[in-house]
């Protein structure tokens, strides 16, 4: 079945079609809205309202008819239902929050609609972002554009289905442990995650504040720079967002201004000369699917083809960033999560004794499965006499890990690349039997989370799944902190001589 | 058996801050509940906190006011326990590292001057509160609400060592540290709204013992004299309890100022464990060299400071200046009116400021900020004096009409009632000779060595004068006029 949006290559390709008035900002919203109702049996929607969207459509038509187009005016884009939205509902993908309506917009969100993109709505997420398929939602799972029958990975898995399926151009994810490049990876679309502290986390739905981050999605490395950059910036509302990047401020234009001088200075045959690639053995490990392996590394080919050169690295502690992680991030959780007490709003049971029980309850039947499993894990490593061996000893892998790369940063290696996953999307219902594999699956991406560095993961290539059909690979790029532009530039050079990024599912592949 | 007492105080101080200390909400108290909480007091999701400087300004004031260290770099932690006004079932607070560490606070106890160690002071938030009774569903089943405009109010919580032996020295410790902050403008100092909280920490051991007995610790106890009773009272119970055979168990105990009791709250077994850890959305708080001379330039001086100044440069006794330096306004407005008056004079300042602007003060409940007569409309009145030109008692009429009337200045008012005082020792003269005259009787008892009729003799020559005269003068004339 076309899509609209097949017209289109990527938000450049859309911008043109735009402000030579060949679509409306409206007639594009409409039929947006016609292709995410047609293909509904995804799942990845879990809020429309068609006339906010065309609301904000008309003020986009409204900017281009006097000539006052920006790069995003127009631009269809969803959110993650992890943001809070006015207008549109709130619910972290939980029964907690099924009928939540926030006051008040997100500032991530907030900063997409002063540049004039379109919401389509609200996209699927595991419940609290708690996951990595998609599977934790209290809306149920979403479907691989792919394959209907594999996950589009998680937690952001709503936003990289909408992606992957062409309903929109672009959306917010949040990755705390990997949510927005091991969706990407897994449903063949790019995501980027930035320094920790360059996007505000007001408004994002915490799980794991010292983790969270926001981050975008979109079928190209050029099309995440301009949606990056939108959302980048200091927040005087969030205070772990940060003022200025080595000596430049936080704020929209430092992206783009710092991944336009890296494309610009590379216009040679070896764009990438002089580059170093760090490739960590350790992300060549055992549990890394051949298939996938192959994909990795033939990237890695292509971009020495251009010129960079590349360097086997260690990044020793690797291994501990699932048991750390798995300490630190239900820790936080444990207490974020403890506002969610039927008192003020959200879910509150029929029946009750009294103010425990009423609370107890409705946290019981309010929140699914993986979420009571990490608060009560959360709860366990913090309590008395157990916190030193398992938060303090948490926190101090934390501290080796994010050394493992300064190390390597500091003079091995300007970029490090490997596989985002493992293996590719797993079968819809296969992880609720082995829930540690699931866990296991993040162990390439949680390392970035817990030294807060920006990383991405863009296509590269394709393996096969649990039948053998063909499923989209993801190759993660990680940066030194603030180096956005960098890396986005590098992958910019990688999708101009390869199409991973342009293959669409259901065309041959 | 001989006990002694042991006795830490933990005091609740909420800061002087126009917002709130995580969020912009206005901390004004009384507003229509939940008027004044915004989704960070309320804690809706995806709400973050964000500090405020003001109070940690006034955070670190308090640690130079009282010569603690204050941390360069100090840590907000997560105390997390379920309560329905606890919107976030976390409360912010500082754990491991406090803002402020040790530090000493001096005090009076009858006159003697007693010093005493502080342990720490950290900033919190404060929770919200619950209403329990007169409270109702629209449709009339009784419940209980929820006032979030306390939540997030920014609290100094000051811990003091277990230093005091006695109620008397835990009220005077209190009493100083409460006119402390409220001399440093961080805290209005108002108990009834509850602006400035104690709990006590009491505990008894036979004299002698080194190790500390059971504690219990007291609270909601919003008066000094309520501490003074609650610690009174869980001093009795304890030494009664221990000498009956019972022992003390570690709890938290309620003051009923109805009864004048404590009451057992929650005992230790009942003791949460808060599972204290660092708050992720708050980076630690960096106190530069820079940013604690910028809050030291502008602190006040110290009342002990200002205390040894009056005695050493104006010579005044420790009772007055310990009076005067009760509270930074009161101070200030006495020393313009000292400094306007010729050296020396001091001491009459102070009488006045204690005596009759305190009294008039009291009179109509009135602080001294809103005092109608200024140190400067005051000092001439009081050159007056100085100079001769109306005794005391006469002053004491000037200040009357002028409180009522401020427009008026003193000499104006002296003038327009003719009320200079008779110094002309020949005008005085004539009336001693006249009252001599007309007194025999008197004149005869003096004569006979009754002293008191000297005075009644001086009575006659001030009834004469209608008071103008003066009255060192009339003493010496008619002392000579009789003598010789």
């Amino acid at each position: 079945m076309a899509l609209f949006l097949d017209q289109y290559a990527d938000i450049f390709a859309l911008r043109q079609a735009l402000n030579n008035k060949q679509l409306s900002v409206k007639e594009l919203t409409q039929a947006l809205l016609g292709d995410i109702k047609q293909h509904a049996n995804l799942n990845a929607f879990v809020d429309v309202q068609p006339e906010l969207s065309l609301a904000q459509a008309e003020i986009a038509e409204q900017s281009l008819a006097c000539g006052q187009a920006g790069a995003l005016t127009g631009i269809p884009l969803a959110h993650k239902d992890i943001f809070v939205t006015e207008g549109w509902r709130t619910t972290a993908g939980s029964r907690m929050l099924a009928d939540y309506r926030s006051p008040f917009d997100a500032t991530v969100v907030q900063a997409l609609l002063k540049v004039q993109t379109v919401s389509l709505g609200k996209l699927s997420c595991d419940e609290f972002a708690m996951g990595s398929g998609n599977e934790h939602a209290a809306t149920g799972p979403v479907r691989n554009p792919w394959d209907h029958e594999v996950v589009p990975g998680g937690s952001s898995g709503g936003s990289a289905a909408a992606v992957a399926a062409g309903l929109v151009l672009g959306a917010t994810g949040t990755d705390t442990g990997g949510s927005v490049r091991q969706p990407a990876a897994l449903s063949g679309i790019c995501g980027i995650k930035p320094t920790y502290g360059v996007a505000s986390r007001f408004g994002m739905i915490a799980y794991a504040s010292s983790l969270d981050q926001a981050g975008v999605m979109a079928r190209s490395a050029a099309d995440l720079a301009l949606l990056l950059d939108a959302i980048s910036g200091f927040d005087p509302r969030d205070a772990t967002s940060i003022e200025t990047c080595r000596g430049v401020a936080n704020a929209p234009g430092r992206i783009l201004s710092d991944y336009a001088s890296f494309n610009d200075t590379k216009k040679t045959p070896q764009p990438l000369a002089g580059l170093r690639i760090g490739v960590p053995t350790e992300y060549f490990g055992d549990g890394l699917n051949n298939d996938v392996a192959q994909a990795v590394e033939q990237a890695l080919v292509v971009l020495e083809s251009l010129g960079a050169k590349r360097v086997s690295i260690s990044l020793p502690n690797t291994a501990l960033s699932i048991p750390a992680y798995y300490v630190i991030a239900p820790a936080e959780a444990s207490s974020n999560l403890a506002r969610y007490d039927a008192v003020r709003y959200g879910h509150r049971t029929e029946t009750y004794t009294d103010l425990a029980d009423m609370s107890a309850r409705s946290r019981t039947e309010g929140f699914g499965e993986e979420v009571r499993k990490r608060i009560m894990i959360g709860t366990y490593v913090l309590s008395h006499g157990y916190y030193d061996a398992y938060y303090l000893q948490a926190q101090r892998v934390r501290r080796l890990i994010a050394q493992d790369f300064q190390r390597a940063f500091a003079d091995q290696c300007d970029v490090i690349m490997g596989p985002v996953t493992p293996t590719v999307a797993p079968a819809i219902g296969s992880l609720s039997t082995d829930p540690t594999a699931e866990w296991l699956g993040d162990i390439y991406t949680l390392s970035v989370n817990l030294a807060g560095l920006p990383g991405l993961s863009i296509p590269c290539g394709f393996a096969p799944g649990h039948r053998s059909q063909p499923l989209p690979v993801g190759l993660q790029m990680i940066g030194n902190y603030f180096d956005e532009g960098r890396l986005l530039a590098v992958a910019h050079q990688f999708q101009l001589v390869t199409d991973w990024h342009q293959r669409r599912p259901g065309a041959s592949t | 058996m001989n006990w002694e007492v042991v006795i830490g105080l933990e005091a609740h101080v909420q800061l002087a801050t126009h917002s709130k200390i995580f969020s912009s909400s206005s901390t004004q108290y009384g507003a229509a509940p939940n008027t004044q909480a915004n989704e960070v007091d309320m804690a809706l999701p995806g709400s973050l906190p964000v500090l405020n400087r003001q109070a940690v300004e006034h955070a670190i004031r308090f640690g130079l006011a009282i010569g603690a260290t204050v941390s360069p770099r100090s840590i907000f932690a997560r105390k997390n326990y379920f309560y329905p006004d606890l919107p976030k079932n976390y409360q912010i607070s500082q754990y491991e590292i406090p803002v402020v560490l040790g530090g000493k606070l001096q005090c009076f106890v009858d006159g003697e001057p007693f010093t005493f160690n502080l342990t720490r002071a950290h900033l919190e938030e404060d929770a919200g509160k619950s209403i329990h009774e007169n409270f109702a569903t629209p449709d009339g089943r009784p419940c209980s609400g929820i006032d979030l405009n306390r939540s997030g109010t920014p609290l100094l919580e000051i811990v003091s060592e277990p230093e005091m032996r006695s109620a008397a020295q835990a009220v005077a410790y209190a009493r100083a540290l409460h006119a402390l902050v409220v001399w440093l403008g961080i805290c209005d100092g108002n108990m009834q709204e509850g602006s400035f909280r104690i709990d006590a920490n009491v505990s008894v051991r036979p004299k002698g013992q080194t190790a500390f007995g059971t504690r219990t610790e007291t609270k909601n106890v919003n008066s000094f004299r309520f501490l003074e009773r609650a610690i009174s009272y869980e001093i009795r119970r304890q030494i009664e309890l221990i000498e009956d055979g019972g022992k003390v168990v570690q709890e938290t105990r309620l003051y009923d100022a109805d009864r004048d009791e404590t009451r057992s709250m929650r005992s230790k077994e009942d003791a949460h464990d808060y599972r204290y850890f660092p708050d992720p959305d708050l980076p630690p708080l960096i106190i530069t060299s820079a940013w604690m001379a910028q809050v030291q330039a502008g602190m006040p001086e110290l009342p002990e400071e200002m205390r040894g100044r009056f005695v050493d440069t104006l010579g005044l006794s420790s009772e007055d200046v310990a009076q005067l330096c009760h509270d930074r306004q009161t101070a200030h407005y006495f020393e313009a009116v000292a400094s306007a008056l010729p050296a020396g004079q001091a001491k009459l300042a102070a009488n006045w400021v204690m005596g009759e602007v305190a009294a008039a003060l009291n009179r109509e409940e009135k602080d001294i900020d809103a005092c109608p007569l200024s140190a400067n409309a005051l000092a001439k009145l009081l050159l007056r004096i100085s100079d001769g030109t109306i005794s005391n008692k006469i002053a004491r009429d000037v200040f009357t009409e002028m409180w009522a009337d401020n427009t008026q200045d003193a000499d104006t008012i002296i003038e327009a009632k003719g009320l200079k005082q008779i110094s002309d020792s020949g005008a005085i003269g004539v009336m001693v000779d006249e009252v001599i005259a007309s007194q025999p009787a008197i004149v005869q008892e003096y004569r006979a060595g009754k002293q008191k009729a000297f005075n009644s003799l001086v009575g006659h020559v001030m009834k004469l004068a209608k008071g103008k005269a003066n009255p060192a003068q009339v003493n010496d004339l008619l002392k000579q006029r009789l003598d010789t």
